[in-house]
């Protein structure tokens, strides 16, 4: 055995504690160290942390970033979701495979650039989009991928990559991005300007209780799309017993077309660590984690640095502002490429250490969390609204939005609009009115909350978004009158098939049957009992899983079955031979043919 | 009298054990010639429909070109066809074939495996014999089928039942003990 690599795994474990609960850290230090995991570095963790080898491999197998085989030094990662490949990401992708000279899951024949696809990186407002290793670079052009590759194969690395800076954060020399924030709207509550620990001096002089019953009477609900009362939340942690409490910020944003924690990251990151601090502080926990999604990476300096400054300003760490024995930190897990670790249960167990398989519940996490303790799991904007609602008072908050949903909304809006960004309106606006300010013309769809939400059409571009009427995490992707929704609907389901963590069958499964019953549609071979099947499948799947994922992803076949069902009829047609239309027997029996040397008698061509 | 309603068979990528079943209704069988006259089946030899059938019985996948053309005729000659067994269903085990390419499976069985002899390194290809499908399909995926009847085989009081049934146009009945796998 390489002794040089048992030197290297051993300190990298070392660093990590030893500790299997720090998985994670450690298998993503030693790809990025070795540029894969290999079987032999897996016996090693294993040896070192003293846990199974199959403990190892499960969460390398499980996360895109990972991988047994070796990779490139330079991994490109190419952005396919639905609104980049709107952008033109098909054409910068034959840009990229003619310039290296190789396919989509290929790696040079120099061992040097890997390229491959990956699903939505929080972009969508600048796309199409691609991650260099860490590195984002937006706004692609066949011409960029050109100057791109040249340059990388000069040095073979990406973040001596020369682009122009982005706005705000980005251009900070710790961030050092072209991502431009795209904030179009600041409302009152998240982009308003903030004073670090006004909120938090608040908190601090009133009980724990007390600071729950604030954010109750603010009426204050999760922000990334399931809308769970936010104080209810914290007082079922309270109360869970348990010596240690955690709170974990889900930086997870993976929703396709979903990019305002992006933004909240980059410009608001100290209000989001105060709100962490003040829910620490509300439930009893001394121990914060953010999760920050790998497609972030490249913000994780500037996040350890506003920890920092945080500590010195005693705004982190022992006694907090004074506040005898209320010591409370923070610390950054990073992700490592899967949209189900989103899901609260899945975000803990990847914390933990292990495979982002969601978790049964109950037991809920407020009860039995992040190792078993009592945890409560809260969105990135949901702890800015915290911080905000701490320094104004409930009373402020409540006084803009709907009445069922108070405060602002932000939302990520993509697709065929003039003015793609983050906007911050108050709950309750119209769908019409948001595609008049963003400049959409002549919509014939729109997405909304990501393809776990639903896709509506014109019918209902008089509803409000608030949590009674369209709820969303803050994805909105606009759809012009020349896309096919019943197309979009199958690539978002390839999403869904390609996120599925495998564990029930439904989700598994079902997924890939709407999908080929949609491809089947799309052929032109539908029939108008397809329909019914969709429907029937969709809703099984949602009734039957296990978790947010299963019981959501049928959603975009589901919704544009019953908002354009026109659409669909007007391609399915009744067959009356009893043959089934997908049944090819030329393709069936080409492989026959080519190595009998004859073609079919029984089937002439 | 009124012409007895005719019910036609076939093993298409299957083992018999289908049929076999069929006929272990044992002395019931004289009540169902009472009942239907058999048309196209190995049951009786007859190699081509004679007419229009009420129900088609098919036992077995679709695993080469033969088996289509047979289970196309059928769809065309018969009211009702009903796919007996988990071959017909699902492939089952001819469908193990179905991740392994076609030559590679041509050259396990006729060239590479443990047990094959073979000095002149031939791959049978006369002209008669019906070229394989890239994989074997269930018969659903080559012609709308109306009925499944699983297992493997399907009981013969399965298989009884669910002609009668149709036959008689009364109500299938069929107890739990009868369609328990396991």
């Amino acid at each position: 055995m390489d002794e040089n690599l048992q030197a290297e795994v051993k300190q990298i474990c070392q660093v990590c504690g030893n500790d299997r609960t720090k998985m994670m850290d450690i298998v993503r230090a030693v790809q990025e160290k070795f540029g894969q995991v290999s079987s032999e570095t897996m016996n090693l963790i294993a040896k070192f942390v003293n846990c199974h080898r199959v403990e190892v491999e499960s969460v390398v197998s499980f996360y895109a970033f990972l991988s047994k085989k070796p990779k490139g030094k330079v991994v490109i990662r190419l952005c396919n979701d639905v609104v980049d490949k709107m952008a033109g990401a098909d054409v910068v992708a034959d840009a990229f495979k003619k310039e290296l000279g190789i396919d989509f899951g290929q790696t040079t024949a120099d061992g040097k650039i890997t390229l491959e696809y990956t699903p939505c990186i929080g972009m969508c407002d600048q796309a199409p989009a691609a991650i260099i290793n860490d590195e984002v670079i937006t706004y692609l052009s066949t011409d960029k991928v050109k100057e791109i590759v040249a340059d990388i194969k000069k040095h073979y690395d990406p973040s001596k990559l020369k682009h122009r800076l982005g706005d705000g954060n980005n251009a900070n020399e710790i961030v050092h991005s072209c991502v431009h924030n795209g904030i179009r709207k600041k409302g009152t509550v998240i982009f308003a300007d903030y004073k670090s620990k006004s909120g938090l001096k608040n908190a601090l002089a009133v009980s724990p209780v007390e600071v729950i019953n604030i954010v109750k009477s603010a009426r204050l609900r999760g922000r990334g799309g399931a809308g769970f009362p936010t104080g209810m939340k914290w007082q079922f942690t309270r109360a869970a017993a348990g010596e240690k409490k955690f709170i974990l910020c889900n930086g997870d944003e993976g929703e396709p077309g979903t990019f305002k924690d992006r933004v909240i990251l980059t410009e608001r990151a100290d209000m989001l660590f105060e709100g962490m601090t003040i829910g620490g502080y509300a439930i009893g926990a001394e121990a914060g984690i953010l999760y920050l999604r790998a497609e972030y990476a490249y913000l994780r300096k500037l996040l350890e640095k506003v920890l920092k400054d945080r500590r010195d300003k005693n705004l982190l760490g022992k006694n907090i502002l004074g506040k005898k024995d209320f010591n409370f930190d923070i610390i950054i897990q990073m992700g490592a490429g899967a949209y189900i670790c989103g899901e609260e249960t899945a975000l803990i167990s990847s914390c933990e250490g292990l495979r982002g398989d969601p978790k049964n519940r109950p037991p809920f996490p407020a009860q039995k969390g992040y190792l078993g303790n009592p945890t409560a799991v809260n969105n990135v904007e949901t702890l800015c609204c915290v911080t905000r609602i701490l320094e104004m008072g409930a009373g402020w908050f409540v006084e803009s939005g709907s009445k069922g949903s108070p405060g602002t909304k932000l939302l990520s809006i993509s697709g065929d609009c003039k003015l793609p960004g983050v906007y911050e309106f108050p709950f309750g606006i119209k769908v019409r009115d948001m595609l008049k300010e963003v400049g959409a013309e002549d919509t014939q769809a729109v997405l909304i909350g990501g393809p776990s939400g639903q896709i509506i059409g014109q019918n209902d571009f008089n509803r409000t978004i608030c949590y009674d009427d369209l709820a969303t995490g803050g994805a909105i992707v606009v759809f012009g009158q020349e896309r096919n929704v019943i197309k979009i609907a199958a690539e978002y389901m390839e999403f869904f098939i390609e996120e599925s963590c495998g564990y029930c069958t439904p989700c598994r499964v079902g997924n890939v049957l709407l999908k080929k019953y949609l491809d089947k549609i799309i052929a032109g071979k539908g029939e108008p009992e397809d329909l019914d099947i969709l429907k029937q499948l969709g809703e099984s799947i949602k009734t039957t899983s296990r978790c947010g994922m299963g019981q959501t992803s049928p959603n975009p076949v589901l919704t544009t079955l019953k908002n354009f069902r026109k659409n669909y009829e007007s391609i399915v047609k009744k067959t009356t031979n009893g043959m089934q239309p997908t049944f090819d027997i030329r393709k069936a029996l080409a492989d026959a043919e080519s190595i009998a040397k004859r073609q079919s008698v029984i089937f002439i061509k | 009298m009124m012409t007895k309603p005719k019910v036609a068979t076939a093993s298409l990528a299957g083992c018999f054990g289908c049929h076999m079943s069929l006929l272990d209704i044992d002395e019931r069988i004289l009540k169902l010639i009472e009942l239907v006259d058999f048309d196209k089946s190995p049951i009786d030899d007859i190699k081509e429909f004679t007419g229009r059938c009420a129900i088609g019985l098919i036992e077995g996948g679709c695993a080469n070109e033969d088996n289509v053309h047979v289970l196309q005729e059928f769809r065309k000659h018969c009211d009702i066809l009903i796919a007996v067994g988990d071959c017909a269903i699902m492939g089952d085990i001819p469908a193990m074939r179905n991740n392994i390419p076609l030559k590679e499976c041509l050259e396990e069985a006729y060239l590479n495996g443990p047990t094959v002899y073979n000095p002149e390194k031939i791959i049978p290809n006369d002209k008669e014999l019906p070229l394989c499908l890239n994989r074997v399909y269930p018969c659903h995926e080559v012609v709308k089928i109306d009925y499944s009847l699983p297992g493997c085989p399907p009981n013969a009081d399965i298989i009884w039942q669910a002609l009668v049934a149709l036959l008689t146009g009364k109500p299938l009945e069929l107890p739990y003990e009868l369609i328990k796998y396991d």
